[in-house]
Protein backbone atom coordinates (compact mmCIF):
# COMPACT_ATOMS: atom_id res chain seq x y z
CA UNK A 1 0.00 0.00 0.00
CA UNK A 2 1.43 3.19 -0.59
CA UNK A 3 0.79 6.39 0.67
CA UNK A 4 0.75 10.00 0.12
CA UNK A 5 2.79 12.11 2.20
CA UNK A 6 0.12 13.70 4.67
CA UNK A 7 -0.13 17.32 3.30
CA UNK A 8 0.06 15.92 -0.45
CA UNK A 9 -3.20 13.66 1.03
CA UNK A 10 -4.67 17.04 2.40
CA UNK A 11 -4.15 19.13 -0.61
CA UNK A 12 -6.27 16.56 -2.73
CA UNK A 13 -9.20 16.36 -0.37
CA UNK A 14 -9.48 20.05 0.30
CA UNK A 15 -8.21 21.41 -3.23
CA UNK A 16 -9.60 18.74 -5.71
CA UNK A 17 -9.03 21.04 -8.62
CA UNK A 18 -6.05 22.78 -7.79
CA UNK A 19 -4.98 26.13 -7.08
CA UNK A 20 -4.37 27.71 -9.87
CA UNK A 21 -7.32 28.38 -11.73
CA UNK A 22 -8.34 30.20 -8.78
CA UNK A 23 -5.28 32.25 -8.60
CA UNK A 24 -4.90 32.82 -12.22
CA UNK A 25 -8.64 33.82 -12.87
CA UNK A 26 -8.34 35.96 -9.49
CA UNK A 27 -5.18 37.52 -10.75
CA UNK A 28 -7.24 38.45 -14.05
CA UNK A 29 -9.49 39.85 -12.05
CA UNK A 30 -7.38 42.44 -9.90
CA UNK A 31 -5.80 43.36 -13.14
CA UNK A 32 -9.15 44.75 -14.44
CA UNK A 33 -9.85 46.19 -11.80
CA UNK A 34 -6.44 47.58 -11.21
CA UNK A 35 -6.48 49.24 -14.58
CA UNK A 36 -9.46 50.93 -14.51
CA UNK A 37 -7.81 52.33 -11.13
CA UNK A 38 -4.90 53.27 -12.73
CA UNK A 39 -6.72 55.25 -15.36
CA UNK A 40 -9.33 56.47 -13.80
CA UNK A 41 -8.91 56.57 -10.05
CA UNK A 42 -12.23 54.67 -9.82
CA UNK A 43 -12.91 51.81 -7.44
CA UNK A 44 -15.32 49.55 -9.78
CA UNK A 45 -17.43 47.47 -8.03
CA UNK A 46 -19.79 45.53 -9.36
CA UNK A 47 -22.93 45.62 -7.31
CA UNK A 48 -23.50 49.52 -7.94
CA UNK A 49 -24.56 48.52 -11.44
CA UNK A 50 -27.85 47.17 -10.04
CA UNK A 51 -28.58 50.30 -8.78
CA UNK A 52 -27.44 52.85 -11.38
CA UNK A 53 -29.03 50.80 -14.02
CA UNK A 54 -32.50 51.47 -12.23
CA UNK A 55 -32.18 55.03 -12.55
CA UNK A 56 -32.64 54.54 -16.32
CA UNK A 57 -36.33 54.00 -14.98
CA UNK A 58 -36.70 55.05 -11.47
CA UNK A 59 -36.23 58.61 -10.05
CA UNK A 60 -35.96 57.58 -6.68
CA UNK A 61 -32.84 59.55 -4.75
CA UNK A 62 -31.22 56.34 -4.03
CA UNK A 63 -30.60 55.83 -7.74
CA UNK A 64 -30.43 59.14 -8.96
CA UNK A 65 -26.91 59.80 -7.17
CA UNK A 66 -25.68 57.15 -9.76
CA UNK A 67 -26.59 59.00 -12.57
CA UNK A 68 -23.26 60.14 -13.45
CA UNK A 69 -21.93 56.41 -13.67
CA UNK A 70 -24.46 54.83 -15.01
CA UNK A 71 -23.41 54.68 -18.47
CA UNK A 72 -19.75 53.91 -17.79
CA UNK A 73 -21.28 51.07 -15.41
CA UNK A 74 -23.46 49.65 -18.26
CA UNK A 75 -19.99 49.30 -20.66
CA UNK A 76 -18.47 47.75 -17.36
CA UNK A 77 -20.91 45.10 -16.96
CA UNK A 78 -21.15 44.77 -20.60
CA UNK A 79 -17.45 44.07 -20.93
CA UNK A 80 -17.72 41.83 -18.03
CA UNK A 81 -20.26 38.92 -19.82
CA UNK A 82 -17.98 40.12 -23.17
CA UNK A 83 -15.29 39.32 -21.49
CA UNK A 84 -16.37 36.12 -19.95
CA UNK A 85 -17.75 34.54 -23.05
CA UNK A 86 -13.91 35.41 -24.62
CA UNK A 87 -13.19 32.66 -22.11
CA UNK A 88 -16.06 30.52 -22.79
CA UNK A 89 -15.18 30.64 -26.15
CA UNK A 90 -11.16 30.10 -25.86
CA UNK A 91 -10.39 28.36 -23.02
CA UNK A 92 -13.31 27.41 -22.21
CA UNK A 93 -16.16 24.69 -23.33
CA UNK A 94 -17.74 27.12 -25.82
CA UNK A 95 -20.86 27.80 -23.95
CA UNK A 96 -22.05 24.37 -22.89
CA UNK A 97 -22.11 25.53 -19.97
CA UNK A 98 -25.87 26.25 -17.67
CA UNK A 99 -26.00 26.11 -13.54
CA UNK A 100 -27.79 22.89 -12.08
CA UNK A 101 -28.64 24.54 -8.89
CA UNK A 102 -32.17 25.16 -8.01
CA UNK A 103 -34.26 27.96 -10.27
CA UNK A 104 -35.79 29.25 -6.62
CA UNK A 105 -32.36 29.24 -4.94
CA UNK A 106 -31.08 31.82 -7.92
CA UNK A 107 -34.31 33.75 -7.82
CA UNK A 108 -34.63 33.80 -3.79
CA UNK A 109 -31.16 34.12 -3.03
CA UNK A 110 -30.39 37.16 -5.96
CA UNK A 111 -32.88 38.94 -4.09
CA UNK A 112 -30.95 39.14 -0.92
CA UNK A 113 -27.67 39.55 -2.89
CA UNK A 114 -29.13 42.70 -4.52
CA UNK A 115 -30.70 43.89 -1.10
CA UNK A 116 -27.46 42.86 1.01
CA UNK A 117 -25.10 44.10 -1.24
CA UNK A 118 -26.40 47.59 -1.69
CA UNK A 119 -26.87 47.67 2.22
CA UNK A 120 -23.48 46.57 3.12
CA UNK A 121 -21.62 48.72 1.05
CA UNK A 122 -19.96 46.35 -1.87
CA UNK A 123 -20.14 42.97 -2.22
CA UNK A 124 -17.12 40.04 -3.42
CA UNK A 125 -15.42 42.85 -6.00
CA UNK A 126 -16.12 46.20 -3.81
CA UNK A 127 -15.33 44.93 -0.54
CA UNK A 128 -13.53 41.90 -1.49
CA UNK A 129 -11.15 42.86 -4.16
CA UNK A 130 -10.96 47.02 -4.16
CA UNK A 131 -11.81 47.36 -0.47
CA UNK A 132 -9.34 44.50 0.65
CA UNK A 133 -6.41 45.90 -1.80
CA UNK A 134 -7.17 48.92 -0.08
CA UNK A 135 -6.57 47.83 3.43
CA UNK A 136 -10.19 49.00 4.76
CA UNK A 137 -11.60 47.93 7.98
CA UNK A 138 -14.87 48.12 6.85
CA UNK A 139 -14.53 45.83 3.96
CA UNK A 140 -12.47 43.27 5.69
CA UNK A 141 -15.15 42.92 8.66
CA UNK A 142 -17.94 43.45 5.56
CA UNK A 143 -16.13 39.88 3.65
CA UNK A 144 -15.73 38.54 6.59
CA UNK A 145 -19.77 38.61 7.54
CA UNK A 146 -20.95 37.48 4.33
CA UNK A 147 -18.18 34.79 4.66
CA UNK A 148 -19.23 33.06 7.65
CA UNK A 149 -22.62 33.93 6.81
CA UNK A 150 -22.56 32.06 3.52
CA UNK A 151 -20.92 29.04 4.79
CA UNK A 152 -23.73 28.80 7.51
CA UNK A 153 -26.20 29.04 5.36
CA UNK A 154 -24.70 26.75 2.45
CA UNK A 155 -24.07 23.93 5.05
CA UNK A 156 -27.40 24.36 6.29
CA UNK A 157 -29.54 23.92 2.70
CA UNK A 158 -26.94 20.90 2.07
CA UNK A 159 -27.77 19.74 5.57
CA UNK A 160 -31.55 20.05 4.47
CA UNK A 161 -30.81 17.53 1.63
CA UNK A 162 -31.03 20.56 -0.96
CA UNK A 163 -29.08 19.39 -3.54
CA UNK A 164 -27.77 21.69 -5.56
CA UNK B 1 -17.47 64.31 -14.58
CA UNK B 2 -19.81 62.64 -17.05
CA UNK B 3 -21.25 62.89 -20.79
CA UNK B 4 -19.37 65.20 -23.33
CA UNK B 5 -15.90 66.04 -20.81
CA UNK B 6 -14.98 63.01 -20.63
CA UNK B 7 -11.33 61.99 -21.87
CA UNK B 8 -12.04 60.37 -24.91
CA UNK B 9 -9.82 56.79 -23.60
CA UNK B 10 -12.20 56.62 -20.61
CA UNK B 11 -15.07 54.55 -22.18
CA UNK B 12 -12.74 52.00 -24.15
CA UNK B 13 -10.18 52.15 -20.62
CA UNK B 14 -13.29 50.63 -18.77
CA UNK B 15 -14.50 48.18 -21.20
CA UNK B 16 -10.86 46.87 -21.45
CA UNK B 17 -10.76 46.40 -17.70
CA UNK B 18 -14.00 44.88 -17.95
CA UNK B 19 -13.16 42.33 -20.56
CA UNK B 20 -9.79 41.21 -18.26
CA UNK B 21 -11.74 41.14 -14.97
CA UNK B 22 -14.88 38.96 -17.17
CA UNK B 23 -12.10 36.85 -18.39
CA UNK B 24 -10.47 36.24 -14.92
CA UNK B 25 -14.26 35.37 -13.17
CA UNK B 26 -14.48 33.05 -16.17
CA UNK B 27 -11.58 31.26 -15.86
CA UNK B 28 -11.84 30.66 -12.26
CA UNK B 29 -14.90 29.17 -12.56
CA UNK B 30 -16.52 31.67 -9.89
CA UNK B 31 -18.85 32.32 -12.90
CA UNK B 32 -20.41 28.93 -11.53
CA UNK B 33 -22.87 28.37 -8.54
CA UNK B 34 -21.93 25.11 -8.16
CA UNK B 35 -17.94 25.90 -7.42
CA UNK B 36 -19.21 28.58 -4.94
CA UNK B 37 -21.14 26.62 -3.34
CA UNK B 38 -18.74 23.53 -2.91
CA UNK B 39 -16.42 26.16 -1.31
CA UNK B 40 -19.23 27.12 1.19
CA UNK B 41 -19.69 23.41 1.52
CA UNK B 42 -15.98 23.05 2.28
CA UNK B 43 -15.57 20.42 -0.58
CA UNK B 44 -13.28 22.50 -3.04
CA UNK B 45 -11.19 25.23 -0.68
CA UNK B 46 -9.73 26.83 -3.94
CA UNK B 47 -12.11 29.98 -4.26
CA UNK B 48 -10.61 32.54 -1.87
CA UNK B 49 -7.26 32.48 -3.82
CA UNK B 50 -9.54 34.14 -6.72
CA UNK B 51 -10.64 36.58 -4.22
CA UNK B 52 -7.46 37.30 -2.61
CA UNK B 53 -5.91 37.02 -5.46
CA UNK B 54 -7.45 39.56 -7.00
CA UNK B 55 -7.11 41.97 -3.91
CA UNK B 56 -3.63 40.86 -3.82
CA UNK B 57 -3.12 42.73 -7.54
CA UNK B 58 -5.52 46.29 -6.36
CA UNK B 59 -3.48 45.87 -3.38
CA UNK B 60 -0.09 46.76 -5.51
CA UNK B 61 -1.83 49.10 -8.23
CA UNK B 62 -3.61 50.95 -4.80
CA UNK B 63 -0.41 51.45 -3.29
CA UNK B 64 2.11 52.31 -6.61
CA UNK B 65 -0.80 54.50 -8.28
CA UNK B 66 -0.06 57.27 -6.23
CA UNK B 67 3.84 57.33 -6.40
CA UNK B 68 3.68 56.90 -9.83
CA UNK B 69 1.26 59.66 -10.60
CA UNK B 70 0.13 62.88 -9.63
CA UNK B 71 -3.53 62.00 -10.57
CA UNK B 72 -5.69 59.52 -12.71
CA UNK B 73 -4.61 60.46 -16.41
CA UNK B 74 -8.28 60.05 -17.62
CA UNK B 75 -10.06 61.77 -14.93
CA UNK B 76 -7.87 63.91 -12.92
CA UNK B 77 -9.15 62.14 -9.72
CA UNK B 78 -6.94 61.67 -6.66
CA UNK B 79 -5.71 58.57 -5.81
CA UNK B 80 -7.55 57.41 -3.33
CA UNK B 81 -8.10 53.94 -1.77
CA UNK B 82 -11.56 52.55 -1.46
CA UNK B 83 -12.72 53.15 2.20
CA UNK B 84 -16.09 53.47 3.06
CA UNK B 85 -17.14 54.44 6.62
CA UNK B 86 -18.15 51.57 9.16
CA UNK B 87 -21.32 51.31 10.74
CA UNK B 88 -24.02 48.68 11.52
CA UNK B 89 -25.17 48.59 8.00
CA UNK B 90 -22.21 46.75 6.95
CA UNK B 91 -23.08 44.35 9.07
CA UNK B 92 -26.62 44.09 8.36
CA UNK B 93 -26.28 44.11 4.81
CA UNK B 94 -22.72 42.54 4.92
CA UNK B 95 -25.21 39.35 6.67
CA UNK B 96 -28.46 39.44 4.24
CA UNK B 97 -25.70 39.06 1.37
CA UNK B 98 -24.11 36.37 2.76
CA UNK B 99 -27.64 34.58 2.60
CA UNK B 100 -28.24 35.30 -0.47
CA UNK B 101 -24.71 34.46 -1.50
CA UNK B 102 -25.48 31.38 0.43
CA UNK B 103 -28.46 30.17 -0.66
CA UNK B 104 -27.82 30.91 -4.43
CA UNK B 105 -24.04 30.29 -4.77
CA UNK B 106 -23.76 33.51 -7.04
CA UNK B 107 -22.73 37.11 -6.45
CA UNK B 108 -23.25 40.04 -8.71
CA UNK B 109 -19.68 40.28 -10.67
CA UNK B 110 -19.58 36.14 -10.82
CA UNK B 111 -23.12 36.60 -12.36
CA UNK B 112 -23.09 38.96 -15.34
CA UNK B 113 -19.72 36.67 -15.78
CA UNK B 114 -22.07 33.61 -16.14
CA UNK B 115 -24.50 35.04 -18.60
CA UNK B 116 -21.16 35.55 -20.48
CA UNK B 117 -20.06 31.78 -20.21
CA UNK B 118 -23.45 30.61 -21.81
CA UNK B 119 -25.72 30.23 -18.14
CA UNK B 120 -29.16 31.48 -19.17
CA UNK B 121 -30.59 29.73 -15.94
CA UNK B 122 -28.32 32.79 -14.09
CA UNK B 123 -31.10 35.38 -15.41
CA UNK B 124 -33.06 34.12 -12.45
CA UNK B 125 -30.45 35.11 -10.26
CA UNK B 126 -29.88 38.73 -11.79
CA UNK B 127 -33.76 39.29 -11.71
CA UNK B 128 -33.99 38.63 -8.40
CA UNK B 129 -31.06 41.01 -7.57
CA UNK B 130 -32.68 44.16 -9.60
CA UNK B 131 -35.90 43.33 -7.72
CA UNK B 132 -33.68 43.30 -4.62
CA UNK B 133 -31.21 45.89 -5.28
CA UNK B 134 -35.08 48.25 -6.03
CA UNK B 135 -36.63 47.25 -3.16
CA UNK B 136 -33.99 48.33 -0.51
CA UNK B 137 -33.35 51.57 -2.88
CA UNK B 138 -37.53 52.20 -2.71
CA UNK B 139 -37.33 52.15 1.15
CA UNK B 140 -34.46 53.83 1.56
CA UNK B 141 -35.83 56.64 -0.57
CA UNK B 142 -38.57 56.60 1.96
CA UNK B 143 -36.53 57.66 4.84
CA UNK B 144 -33.99 60.24 2.86
CA UNK B 145 -35.74 63.49 2.86
CA UNK B 146 -33.46 65.15 0.89
CA UNK B 147 -34.34 65.24 -2.88
CA UNK B 148 -37.06 63.55 -3.56
CA UNK B 149 -39.64 63.95 -5.77
CA UNK B 150 -43.13 63.91 -4.13
CA UNK B 151 -44.88 61.04 -6.75
CA UNK B 152 -41.84 60.23 -8.69
CA UNK B 153 -41.52 58.81 -12.56
CA UNK B 154 -41.62 55.02 -11.46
Amino acid sequence: MVLDPVPLQVFAEYFPNGISRYAIGGLFVGLGAGIIYLGTGISAGASTFLESTLSYVSGRSRFKQYVSSRDWRLVFTASIIAGAAIYSFTLGDGFQYSTDVQVWRLFFGGILVGVGTRIGKGCTSGHGVCGVGSASRTSLIGVATFLLVAIGVAQLVAAMGVSP
Amino acid sequence: MSGSDRHPLFMPLIAVGGLIFGFGLGYSHMARPEVVLDFLQFEDLGLPFVMFGGALVTGVVYFLAPKLLERAPLTNRNFERRLKPFDNQVLVGGAIFGVGWGLSGICPGAAYASLGVGNLTILWALAGMFLGAYAQGVWRSRNDTSDTTPAGAD
